[in-house]
């Protein structure tokens, strides 16, 4: 569904993004993971049209999406999040997810429609008419989502959506994303939060240092020495190995 | 078309103008890139100046307004440093459209001021050397304005060595950078701010003195200086100084070749245009960081 | 319900005061909350805050007098092209910021030097009569747009506002209207939910300036004169914004609550101000006030008058 290919973005001299490839299929969900600078929500920026890749090519659904700007990227099918979120803080929640509604219907009645569904569920019906900036972190997240999931993507990009949740409310959004899935939306979501990760991710790449340097299972790149080198420092690896869990 | 000597003149005056311009821009830019900002009141407040500067020219006092600039200046200082912490100090750590309508909202008040106590008559001051002139090669230029030009060139300079040689000087210059970080080596950051804006002001109380040899004064005047200031920062790009030295120095010469161009009507379109097509082409202006 | 209270309250105002002075006063006060309304629709619902929206006024003003005195059209046929001149002032300006990617206080500006660029240019053209300005041949006709009671102009400016209202009032409920909305609180969120913000904006503005020409016509059917400080003065500009911020930035009825807020504290400044010994003309007093009244909105009522009131409907009913 979504191909990206050698996609590269520097900023000054820094490559952020180095020659990044990844594919993302019909039927799954991918999770985008790295220590934190790796550039992962570059990438996400550059295939989301808010910043334009030095070179490489994003292809989503057969067709060349690489340097469209954000609102024609949605046009396709993709919709994301950002890391901090950004509600339409003086509108009530109703009207924040009716913006995303409004993508497929010019109709105001289905659009509240479409909204209410989208808002109830996820849990977010109780607050309909509450203004977005008197919501808790957690609500602002689930506002994030339902205001993208309104528009009906084929793709949603999930730019660290369970970041600041407890664990109560990361298995929560869990379970909300679970469901998404189920009703056909394919999902790549960048995360830190690994229990997240492995309940939901079939596929995993690892993104660090701009470069793309695991991709498999949850529980094969748990393994990957490369994987734990990029987390926990230089020759951690070797170290774990030689004396178990406390190096 | 017009002829080389008209031109030089034109040229030259401009120059003339355009260094206590770079008096008035260096008052914003410094405001601006200390602050972040933009002084809507900065014509009326120049206004201001002059106006006292008129006063104090008239009888009884009868200072010239070489004489008065430390008077005016000093007390330009207090004036500004006193409104930025009774009002401006309050609404400068909100979103930007904020303290630009506020600022709007002052120099309505200060214009309308104007106009109640002094009334809508403009008002000159003659001073005895007013008519002297100086042959500066093919061009003939009025002491009073080379006087001035000179005068703002070394306060530019003086200025320059405040910032960059004392202690106040670089504590303005690292909130400018760096406001948190200034704050955590135990800057006393909303005094300096206060600071800065009072040298801001400051600026536009000499260059009044500078200004009003040569000008006049009116309530409306505040209109015209505030887009040339900003015209000026833009050029130049806001929170520079160079910026500010250069945009004057231009801006003067582009008001006063275009009057000559352009006639005195159709003229006043140089500086907004100007203004607009920096802002289409070139937000940063010629030293302005990126956004 | 109460709306249509409110319509009938003021329909029925000239007839409960008649003189003269009190209908050109309701004039104004419906005038200046016509011209806000269009303000309203760039700033208040795009969050577009312009300083020079005077130039919209002005252009369709110059555009229908200039057709009328030099070329004899008919001025009601005249009319439309001063909206035309307004909506297509408000494209331009549009596209051209909004390709440079100009906003918040970068496009205040710029839309105060592009006012300032039109005034020296109808200072200066000869079509426009420079400085003397053009003085419009009365003949109170009908036919001719021009009224010699001042209750037509009354009645003219009520309905202007009505209309202004009714299309302001269906921004509300209609994609449009959200979408500009979203791109007032955050264009990045809106732009990632499919919102072409730069078409959207274009529009918005072309909309409001078009609307606000057609004021321009109106202004100079009844006082048959214009020059450039009236045609693209700043004080109009600061007007607009101010009334709309008074009573309410990007509501239905902020604009016309804020104009009579306005003109009321105007009033009472003004005749306090003359009762003081010594003092000739205490007109710049209002305006003092005015400049101050800005401060407190902006510091303390951002959502103006109106904002009062929706803190306590907070419970608004569902779409």
């Amino acid at each position: 569904m979504l191909e990206v290919r050698a996609l590269s973005k520097s900023f000054g001299g820094l490559a952020a993004v180095d020659r990044v490839s990844l594919d993302v299929g019909h039927d799954e969900i991918v999770a985008l993971i790295g220590p934190n600078g790796a550039g992962k929500t570059t990438l996400f920026a550059c295939i989301a049209g808010f910043i334009e890749a030095d070179a490489g090519s994003v292809r989503f659904l057969g067709s060349d999406i690489t340097g469209l700007p954000p609102h024609r990227i949605c046009a396709r099918g993709i919709a994301r999040t950002f890391q901090i979120t950004q509600p339409f803080a003086r509108l009530s929640v109703l009207e924040n997810v009716m913006v995303g509604a409004y993508h497929t219907t010019r109709v105001r009645r289905d659009a509240a429609d479409r909204a209410e569904e989208v808002a109830w569920q996820l849990g977010l019906g109780p607050q309909l008419d509450m203004r977005a900036d008197a919501l808790t972190l957690a609500g602002r997240k689930r506002l994030e989502l339902a205001r993208a999931l309104a528009t009906r993507p084929k793709l949603l990009l999930l730019d660290e959506v369970m970041a600041g949740l407890n664990p109560l409310e990361v298995e929560d959004v869990v379970a909300m994303v679970r469901a998404i899935r189920a009703g056909g939306v394919v999902v790549l979501l960048i995360e830190h939060v690994m229990q997240a990760v492995v309940s939901l991710a079939r596929r995993v790449y690892v993104l660090s240092n701009g470069r793309i340097i695991a991709n498999g299972s949850p529980a094969a790149i748990a393994a990957d020495p490369g994987v734990i080198e990029a987390y926990l420092g230089h020759g951690a690896a070797a170290r774990l190995q030689r004396g178990g869990l406390h190096a | 078309m017009l002829s080389p000597e008209i031109l030089f003149a034109g040229l030259v005056n401009g120059l003339m103008a355009g260094g206590i311009y770079v008096l008035v821009a260096v008052g914003l830019t410094l405001i601006y890139g200390v602050l972040h900002i933009i002084n809507f009141a900065h014509g009326s407040l120049l206004m201001l100046a002059m106006y006292a500067v008129f006063f104090l020219w008239r009888k009884p006092l009868g200072l010239d307004p070489y004489v008065a600039l430390p008077i005016v200046t000093a007390g330009a200082f207090a004036f500004g440093y006193l409104l930025y912490r009774a009002l401006i100090g309050h609404f400068s750590h909100g979103k930007d459209e904020n303290i630009l309508l506020i600022t709007l909202g002052l120099s309505i008040i200060i214009d309308n001021a104007a106009l109640f106590f002094f009334t809508g008559d403009t008002q000159t001051i003659d001073v005895t050397y007013a008519g002297q002139m100086i042959w500066l090669g093919p061009a003939l230029v009025a002491l009073p304005k080379l006087v001035s030009f000179a005068a703002a060139l070394a306060i530019c300079i003086l200025l320059g060595l405040f910032m960059t040689r004392t202690d106040m000087g670089k504590a303005i210059r690292a909130v400018a950078k760096e406001r948190q970080g200034a704050r955590l080596v135990g800057i006393d950051v909303e005094g300096v701010m206060a600071i800065s804006y009072g040298i801001g002001i400051a600026c536009l109380g000499a260059a009044a003195c500078l200004l009003m040899p040569t000008f006049y004064v009116s309530p409306t005047s505040g209109h015209a200086f505030v887009l040339i200031a900003f015209t000026i920062v833009a050029l130049g790009g806001m929170g520079s100084f160079k910026g500010a030295l250069l945009g004057g120095l231009i801006i003067g010469v582009v008001e006063s070749i275009g009057g000559l161009w352009l006639g005195e009507q159709l003229g006043q379109i140089g500086i907004p245009l100007v203004f607009i097509l920096i802002l289409l082409l070139r937000p940063t202006g010629l030293f302005g960081a990126a956004r | 319900m109460l709306a249509v209270l409110g319509v009938l309250a003021l329909a029925a105002y000239p007839w409960v005061f008649r003189s003269n002075y009190a209908i050109n006063v309701g004039f104004l006060i419906l005038f200046a909350a016509y011209l806000g309304q269009t303000w309203n629709i760039a700033g208040g619902f795009a969050g577009q805050t312009s300083f020079g929206h005077v130039v919209f006024f002005g252009v369709g003003a110059y555009t229908s007098t200039i057709l009328q005195t030099a070329y004899g059209m008919n001025p009601w046929i005249a009319w439309p092209f001063a909206a035309l001149a307004g909506a297509f002032t408000g494209w331009l300006i549009g596209v051209l910021s909004y390709r440079a990617g100009l906003k918040g206080s970068y496009f205040a500006l710029i839309t105060l030097a592009v006012a300032e660029v039109g005034r020296v240019v109808a200072n200066s053209l000869p079509i426009t009569r420079g400085g003397l300005g053009i003085l419009v041949r009365a003949d109170h006709r009908a036919a001719n747009f021009q009224f010699k009671d001042p209750i037509w102009f009354y009645y003219l400016a009520l309905a202007l506002c009505l209309l202004a209202m009714l299309i302001v009032w269906r921004l509300t409920r209609t994609r449009f209207g959200a979408r500009l909305a979203a791109i007032r609180e955050n264009e990045d969120a809106a732009q990632a939910l499919g919102i072409d913000s730069f078409r959207e904006k274009v529009k918005c503005l072309t909309l409001s300036g078009g609307l606000c020409g057609a004021g321009g016509t109106v202004y100079v059917q009844k006082y048959l004169y214009l020059d450039p400080s009236i045609a693209f003065g700043v004080d109009k500009s600061v007007e607009m914004l101010l009334v709309t911020m008074i009573g309410g930035a990007g509501t239905v009825l902020g604009p016309l609550i804020g104009s009579g807020v306005l003109h009321v504290v105007g009033e009472i400044t003004r005749d306090l101000g003359n009762s003081l010994p010594g003092v000739s003309n205490a007109q710049p007093l209002s305006i003092i006030v005015y400049g101050a009244v800005l401060i407190a909105i902006v510091a303390w009522l951002p959502d103006g008058l109106m904002g009062l009131f929706s803190r306590r409907s907070k419970d608004a009913r569902r779409a």
